[in-house]
């Protein structure tokens, strides 16, 4: 393992996405914050939504941003870098294993999804206020489960986007980020679906599922939450299956 | 010390299309059982061996598809080998991959600057990867922008740039870290004379360093200038090794006399086979006039006699194209087609 190199190539994600910061800022807010503006204010203000859904929303918020960040960070680069600029060659080719390579993608993956987690809660809540009831009881337990969701969301954007080509991006978006984000738990707690008991087991495949209802254990655990030993095996579950198909996925696209 | 290369019985079959600007060797089709979908194979490489010295500047020479472009991918860790080995120096290039990496730098024959950032950048992140420190890659990057013409758009995005100045700035990149065996795949394409002078010379230059230079072409001219060896590759497979001399030496007769008469008499041919120096005559017959090509071991000095013995059997000589011993002619000889096909 060839520490100097994985530090540069973690220096160049960095120096780019500073460079991209208002880009990626935009890019990353503005949907949760609109649609937390639209039912948090709007639809809780006229009187459509009780007062008690803030706090409800908050968690899976987060989780959006945080998933949608970490899919994207990854994804998008790697589906450019290796079908249109071809620009991944030049790390490719940098003295190192070249799983580090995808490992590196990884972890700026996941810094980044852990920025727009921290940014976001702040940003929300002043969206929110006043009304808004959270709270970090378990602060450890909450680091975890950030940690977990973020890696989980870099590994899936390492495997999406190793996996797709450029022409079906559009389609990855339909098909696998916008049914991901609402069957994930985002906007209602999982115990919501009760009255579709079919549908209710089906979105335990969806790893969103956990990072909402783990955010909501740890933030909101006054509302109806899954255990958090079950959230916690379930997302460790995915960010192990989402390395492997990743890591297969990139050294498949990187040597031919 | 400088590094040689070395490859063994190199075998490559890719199963899809093969990358872009690696794509090689003929299609074959090869229907699965079953009655599934019938499986595309294509033989980019078929038993390649060569064996480049420590500090030559070494050339493969083919057509577009003759496997150079895998040759290249193979051994800089880019196309794995369906069967066969490549060393760089005394390193297994697929056991040793991150050592073999440190050995070498390479320009691709399509482009891959990195979009997010400047010419300097570039330099300076290529040269971090690398384990180079601060300083020196500082230095060796203004040094480098400057060497290819490129300081006043160190700072600029690469996205705007020309051709002829991301290929400049790819060169610059690959030899940011000193390799020790540079390789680069058609690095003259698409370059304007100008640039492809001054890219020879840096070329000539950093072998006279002690490294070794690896480039691939399907310029004669390019191979004849440069190289000190070449191989000539078609299909997958070595069919042809020397330096550039001795490779021309070996065409029979080397020159090649195209002639053209108003009119030919019968026994024309039979005279010109009887000149000294004269290997093999052919007829050709165009639609409005007739003509011979003589293969032979001499050029210009044989015009006088063929002169002379044309007037002398009723012949008129219309035109002559006398083309000297050439690589074009080698691999036209050995393959009866030409390298442009």
């Amino acid at each position: 393992m060839n520490w100097k190199t994985f530090g540069a190539m973690l220096a160049r994600d960095a120096h780019v996405a500073r460079r991209n910061a208002i880009q990626l800022l935009l890019q990353t807010f503005l949907q949760p914050l609109l649609f937390v503006f639209i039912f948090g204010r709007v639809m809780v203000g006229s009187g459509y939504m009780p007062a008690v859904y803030k706090s409800l929303l908050l968690p899976g918020i987060i989780a959006i941003s945080m998933v949608f960040t970490g899919i994207w960070a990854v994804a998008m680069p790697l589906i450019a870098e290796f079908q249109w600029t071809r620009e991944i060659e030049d790390r490719l080719l940098a003295p190192i294993d070249v799983a580090w390579i995808a490992i590196e993608k990884v972890i700026a993956g996941m810094l980044q999804a852990l920025v727009a987690g921290l940014i976001v809660i702040p940003l929300a809540w002043l969206v929110l206020r006043p009304g808004v009831d959270i709270s970090i009881h378990a602060p450890l337990t909450f680091a975890v489960i950030i940690v977990l969701v973020a890696t989980f969301s870099a590994c899936g954007g390492l495997a999406l986007g190793c996996s797709i080509n450029q022409q079906h991006i559009g389609l990855m978006f339909g098909m696998v980020i916008t049914p991901m984000i609402f069957f994930g738990c985002t906007y209602y707690p999982w115990s919501a679906l009760k009255t579709f008991p079919i549908l209710q087991k089906a979105v335990l495949i969806n790893p969103l599922v956990y990072a909402s209802e783990g955010l909501r254990a740890t933030l909101v655990p006054q509302f109806p939450h899954l255990s958090i030993a079950a959230v916690l095996v379930a997302l460790l579950f995915f960010d192990v299956l989402l390395l492997v198909v990743g890591l297969r996925q990139f050294e498949k696209k990187a040597v031919s | 010390m400088a590094v040689g290369v070395r490859t063994q019985d190199l075998r490559k079959v890719y199963s899809s299309s093969p990358p872009l600007g690696a794509a090689g060797g003929f299609v074959a089709r090869a229907d699965a059982k079953g009655g599934k979908q019938p499986k595309t194979q294509i033989p980019a490489l078929d038993g390649l061996s060569l064996e480049i010295l420590p500090g030559e500047i070494f050339g493969l020479l083919g057509p577009n598809g003759a496997g150079k472009s895998t040759t290249v991918g193979v051994l800089t860790t880019r196309v794995r080998p369906t069967s066969g080995q490549a060393w760089i120096g005394e390193h297994d290039v697929w056991k040793e991959q991150a050592r073999v990496k440190h050995l070498i730098g390479v320009v691709p024959q399509r482009p891959n600057l990195d979009f997010s950032l400047t010419a300097r950048e570039i330099l300076i992140f290529h040269a971090a990867y690398f384990g180079i420190g601060s300083k020196l890659r500082n230095d060796r990057a203004d040094e480098l922008l400057e060497k290819f013409k490129l300081t006043e758009r160190a700072t600029q995005m690469v996205r705007g740039f020309s051709g002829g100045m991301m290929q400049r700035l790819s060169i610059a990149r690959a030899m940011m870290h000193d390799p020790q065996v540079l390789f680069l795949d058609e690095p003259s394409a698409g370059l304007d004379p100008q640039t492809r002078i001054l890219l020879w010379e840096i070329i000539r230059e950093y072998h006279q360093a002690g490294r070794t230079v690896l480039l691939t072409t399907h310029n004669m001219e390019e191979a004849d200038a440069l190289c000190q060896r070449l191989a000539i590759i078609d299909h997958g497979h070595v069919i042809a090794q020397g330096t550039p001399v001795q490779l021309k030496a070996s065409i029979p007769g080397g020159f090649l006399l195209r002639l053209r008469f108003g009119n030919r008499t019968a026994d024309l041919l039979q005279r010109l086979q009887s000149l000294a120096g004269v290997r093999e005559v052919r007829a050709l017959d165009g639609a409005d006039s007739t003509g011979a090509d003589v293969y032979a071991d001499r050029g210009g000095s044989l015009i006088p006699e063929i002169a002379t013995l044309a007037a002398n059997s009723g012949a008129e000589l219309s035109d002559v194209h006398i083309s000297e011993p050439s690589l074009e002619n080698l691999f036209l000889h050995h393959t009866g087609r030409s390298l442009r096909d």
